[in-house]
């Protein structure tokens, strides 16, 4: 299980990316995280994945404390980020250096079937259109079967098509090891389509504003009652999270005026 | 930078991938077009070699093709120019396999440490503005007239494209690439090897063979300062003598040489950069 412990980001030059992140997610749960730009979503995978240290807080998968990337939390980046020079297949099994060749091939060429990219496995990056890179770090992902998995806005480059396509082969892979995952997104169906619970974050500083359960049943259908009845709330989420926080300015406004006064 | 780099020398052009640019005519895309290249010079030497048989140029400073041609082939039956062509090409690849190891070792140290940059860079940035020519007179007095010296002249030449091609790259991994390595927790070791060697390798060919372009302009300098081989020898006795045919005919040689040496250099590292995602296919 994942759970952060009033975590706190603030960049060296200053910026407050995040304040005070309480959180748990389950095993196997799926928590998709929504807010505007510049919320600190990135951030918080970042911190996760152990590539930045947080300025206060901690974060601890299984009771383990993660100081740095840890063998059992994988990522996606918003990128592909594959590595150009290595085939479709090494760059699959980058991270199965440990195993033996042919084990490293079988779990290889498995995830990639999972993928839906059977086939490709001796092409090289270069050759794959945005989709199929972004499948690539999807399976280079889990074929080290992470118990945390963590998606930055994985598919928002990608056509509403292809992006339904990923999402079956991704709750495929998912189905396999049940791992926890973590996932940014800016589409709030991908995320109702995806999660277990949604998060609503407000920025500057990057806070958690609210938390939407989604109890449909899966796979999950666009056209189901309490589809829209989720999107509605978490819509309505996002728009408050958007605008300015009233109370404070206004106080604010009082004490300034007593002061002319 | 100052540009006071002397005789079209081209350590000044910073950025490596001027002299790609410069250096790829020759592979040209498709077969047909592959000889384009050569309409140029085979119609200029047409034009001059009629001008010549017609009256209308006298020919005694700039021979014709044919003179040219005829005293090549003069050198070739004696031995003569397999002896220069040896001679120089020994010269440039010993000073090429210095030049490209110290640049290389240093340059990947320098890219790397943050330190041995800050050290270092400068001083090399300095004595690269030093103009080839005026290292010869001290690598003769520090070295003799033979050939370590003339190595040494060398190895400088290709040593300076090499660093700066080598330290650059380093500096300019991605970043996110190397942030991939980390979340797989690659040791430093493993990083290197598996991340940031790959990443460097087009880099690094492309300083390799602006360095050994670079080798083969040092290696004249070289055999300027006295040799009694080599094709550097035969543009000196050619001027002494007034035979322009033969420093013409040496010219062509070091044109040729030069060319087939990128082009083996070419060879070796065209299956090591298949992945390559680039515009030129063919780098
Ligand atoms: N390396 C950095 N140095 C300084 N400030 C940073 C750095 N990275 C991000 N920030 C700042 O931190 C805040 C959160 O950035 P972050 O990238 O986490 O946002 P995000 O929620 O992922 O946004 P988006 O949806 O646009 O990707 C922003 O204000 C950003 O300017
Ligand atoms: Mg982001």
């Amino acid at each position: 299980m994942l759970r952060l412990n009033g975590l706190s980001k603030t960049y060296a030059d200053g910026t407050e990316a995040l304040r005070e992140i309480g959180l748990q997610v389950g095993k196997g749960e799926i928590l998709a995280l929504v807010g505007g730009s510049g919320c600190g979503k990135t951030t918080l995978l970042r911190l996760i994945a152990g590539l930045d240290s947080a300025t206060s807080g901690a974060i601890t998968v299984n009771g383990e404390t993660i100081k740095g990337p840890h063998p059992s939390i994988g990522i996606v980046f918003q990128e592909p980020r594959l590595l150009p020079w290595l085939t479709v297949a090494g760059n699959v099994g980058f991270g199965l250096a440990d195993l033996s060749p042919q084990e490293r091939q079988a779990r290889v060429l498995h995830a990639l079937e999972k993928v839906g990219l059977a086939g490709y496995d001796q092409r090289w990056p270069r050759e794959l259109s945005g989709g199929q890179q972004q499948r690539v770090a999807i399976a280079r992902a889990f074929v080290t079967a992470p118990k945390v998995l963590l998606l930055d806005e994985p598919f928002s480059a990608l056509d509403a098509f292809t992006r339904a396509s990923l999402h079956d082969h991704l709750l495929l892979l998912w189905a396999e090891t049940k791992p926890t995952v973590v996932m940014v997104t800016h589409d709030v169906e991908e995320a109702i389509t995806l999660a277990d619970r949604v998060v609503v974050m407000r920025p500057r500083p990057g806070r958690m504003m609210e938390t939407i359960s989604v109890t449909l049943d899966r796979p999950r259908d666009r056209l189901a009652l309490g589809f829209d009845k989720a999107k509605r709330r978490i819509l309505h989420a996002l728009d408050r999270s958007l605008q300015p926080e009233k109370t404070t300015p206004t106080q604010k406004g009082a004490d300034n005026a007593s002061h002319w006064w | 930078m100052t540009d006071t780099t002397s005789h079209s020398d081209p350590t000044h052009s910073a950025d490596p991938r001027d002299l790609r640019s410069l250096r790829v005519k020759g592979s040209a895309p498709s077969r047909s077009f592959a000889l384009a290249g050569v309409l140029l010079p085979l119609l200029l030497a047409v034009v001059w070699e009629a001008a010549i048989r017609s009256g209308l140029a006298g020919g005694r400073l700039m021979p014709p093709p044919s003179t040219i041609g005829a005293t090549l082939w003069e050198l070739a039956k004696n031995g003569e120019l397999q002896l220069h062509c040896l001679a120089t090409l020994g010269r440039v690849l010993a000073g090429f396999a210095l030049g490209a190891l110290f640049g290389t070792m240093i340059g990947a140290a320098a890219g790397a440490l943050v330190v041995v940059r800050r050290l270092i860079d400068p001083t090399l940035q300095a004595l690269r503005a030093v103009p080839s020519i005026a290292w010869v007179p001290l690598f003769i007095l520090w070295m003799g007239i033979f050939e370590t010296s003339k190595v040494a002249l060398i190895a400088v030449g290709v040593f300076f494209p090499v660093y700066l091609g080598v330290a650059g790259a380093i500096e300019g991994i991605d970043r996110k690439l190397i942030e991939v390595g980390q979340v797989f927790r690659l040791n430093r070791w493993a990083m290197i090897r598996r991340v940031m060697l790959p990443a460097v390798l087009p880099a690094w060919i492309i300083s390799l063979r602006s360095g050994l372009g670079l080798g083969f302009m040092f290696v004249v300098a070289a055999e300027f300062m006295g040799a009694s081989e080599g094709l550097g020898f035969l543009l000196v006795d050619g001027q002494q003598m007034g035979k322009p045919a033969q420093i013409l005919a040496a010219i062509i040689t070091f044109a040729v040489l030069g060319k087939l040496a990128d082009g083996v250099l070419v060879m070796i590292s065209k299956p090591l950069l298949l992945w390559q995602d680039t515009a030129r296919g063919a780098l």
